[in-house]
């Protein structure tokens, strides 16, 4: 990242404005902008195929966008010149399928990008992974391969492997969706006791009462705009847009 | 996979019908001359030893150096198949689609005419044998092929795996040898030793280069036994049964290395 942004923490962490990103023909962003100041939770809800989830990964630079800005911590996402490596050491990702590395244990598979991406010395880092193990609740599995866990046990090591880094936001993609209703609980769990030590979190998410709980903010988008937004309260029982009403009214 | 497919099943009593075809031919020939066929299998077990140490070990030399090499360049040329540099990446599809589709012959004596038969290094002549020029020429198919393995090896690890290190800020190499590598290196296994049983089997292509490996010496042999016409089944049968006896086992470990590392998704 470079050293001459003048970010500081009362500025925005995350910030896009007016982003506008196509597949092609196909227009899946349409201008959005949106605010996340440091330690805050924000969630991103929305009907399928609206492009929340495409959002996020612009953040990171999975994506790239062919309009607009998104700056994160002050650094410019949509420039040519972008060192997407330094960007992604500071904002962690979280999938839907998880995407463990099936040939790594728990434990490794946490320890492998602080030990060979950042080269940090692998003694730390392991005291630093065992405690990320206990923080998510998998004591005895460190040694277990992906394979050999749950779905909601290797999305927990995959929110672990995200932190190892130490990151400063965290983008989770619609990280229950591909759940056992019982295992939802224990991720969200764990998502929740991060936004409240104070990560900047956000989350594309259809988990509606974890929205309501956790999020500072709610961000509802449709056909790539957003719609509507506003703090939970707000936004759950007074929405203005129609819309939003109709999403609501089916979802909960 | 098809050869070694074919080949581990086959019944075992394989070897069994290529003997008794061996014996069975005299009663055809109906033998009116001196030169009876139990003469002609005299002959062929006193060449048997000449045969397998002169002959059919450097079938198993020539196979173990091209596989050395084309293994070395495939792993190469196939990398370069997945590079994100267009002309390197167009190249490498070129090169490898060029050799996997060639007649294997015909690149052999490409390479025999096109390599000097020896070369000057700082002044040394180094002689370059055509046994050497086989290798060069067997490689190369097989460079290809195992070019095919490791691209499609690569690209069998689903795209959610190079996503995830990206996100955790691994650059493109390190994702390819941290990652995705190691993930798919058991499944080229197979696929690279059926090669190996295919490439054994093209090694007497080497004797049209006058190369002295086991059919060169086999036709040798039977000079040397007067070019008895009886004598041509036993000894072309023996062949035959050297190769089997040398691919089966091959054929059967690939087949179960097959299972074992099948794709679990």
């Amino acid at each position: 990242m470079n050293a001459e942004t003048n970010w500081t923490p009362d500025q925005p962490m995350v910030s896009a404005t007016d982003v506008h990103k196509s597949f092609g023909e196909l227009e899946v962003l349409k201008g959005v902008s949106m605010d996340v100041m440091k330690g805050e939770c924000v969630c991103i809800i929305g009907p399928s195929g609206s492009g929340k989830s495409t959002f996020i990964r612009c953040i990171n630079a999975l994506n790239d966008i062919q309009q607009g800005s998104i700056t994160v911590e002050g650094q410019e996402v949509n420039d040519p010149n972008l060192n997407k490596l330094e960007l992604r050491k500071k904002v962690g990702m979280v999938f839907q399928q998880y995407n463990l590395f099936p040939h790594k244990t728990a434990l490794e598979n946490i320890m492998m990008a602080p030990v060979k991406v950042l080269k940090q010395d692998p003694k730390e880092v392991e005291d630093r992974a065992r405690e990320l193990i206990k923080k998510v609740r998998l004591e005895g599995k460190e040694d277990n391969y992906p394979g050999e866990l749950s779905g909601g046990q290797q999305q927990r090591v995959a929110i672990a492997r995200s932190l190892a880094m130490r990151p400063d936001v965290m983008l989770f993609d619609e990280v229950t969706a591909a759940l056992d209703p019982e295992t939802v609980k224990e991720v969200l769990v764990t998502i929740q006791q991060l936004a409240e030590e104070g990560m900047t979190c956000i989350l594309v998410t259809h988990e509606m009462g974890f929205a309501r709980e956790v999020a500072n903010h709610i961000y509802f988008t449709d056909r790539g705009i957003i719609v509507e937004h506003g703090p939970p309260d707000t936004f759950f029982d007074d929405a203005k847009d129609p819309r939003t009403k109709e999403f609501l009214s089916q979802i909960l | 996979m098809m050869v070694s497919r074919w080949i581990a099943g086959l019944p075992w009593w394989t070897p069994v019908a290529i003997l008794a075809l061996i014996f069975a031919w005299p009663l055809t020939a109906a033998a009116q001359g001196k030169f009876t066929y139990t003469d002609a299998m005299g002959e062929l077990f006193r060449w048997m030893p000449f045969l397998l140490t002169k002959g059919f070990l450097f079938n198993v030399i020539i196979s173990f150096f091209a596989m050395g090499i084309g293994t070395m360049a495939g792993a190469c040329l196939g990398l370069a198949q997945i590079s994100q540099n267009p002309a390197t990446r167009n190249l490498a599809k070129f090169a490898t689609q060029a050799f996997r589709n060639s007649p294997w012959l015909v690149l052999l004596y490409i390479v025999l005419l096109a390599l000097p038969f020896e070369i000057v290094i700082f002044g040394i002549i180094v002689p370059v044998p055509d046994w050497m020029k086989a290798v060069i020429g067997l490689a190369l198919p097989i460079m290809a092929n195992v070019s095919e393995v490791v691209r499609g090896a690569v690209q069998s690890v689903p795209t959610a795996q190079w996503e995830a290190s990206e996100a955790l800020a691994f650059s493109r190499m390190q994702t390819l040898w941290q990652i995705i590598l190691p993930q798919c290196f058991k499944r080229m296994i197979p696929p690279w030793m059926n090669w190996y049983a295919i490439l054994t089997m093209a090694t007497p292509l080497c004797s049209l280069l006058g190369v002295e490996e086991l059919i060169t010496l086999s036709r040798q042999a039977m000079e040397g036994s007067d070019n008895h016409p009886e004598l041509l089944v036993p000894f072309y049968g023996f062949a035959m049964l050297i190769f089997f006896a040398y691919c089966y086992p091959i054929a059967r470990w690939t087949i179960s290395l097959e299972r074992k590392y099948a794709v679990k998704l």
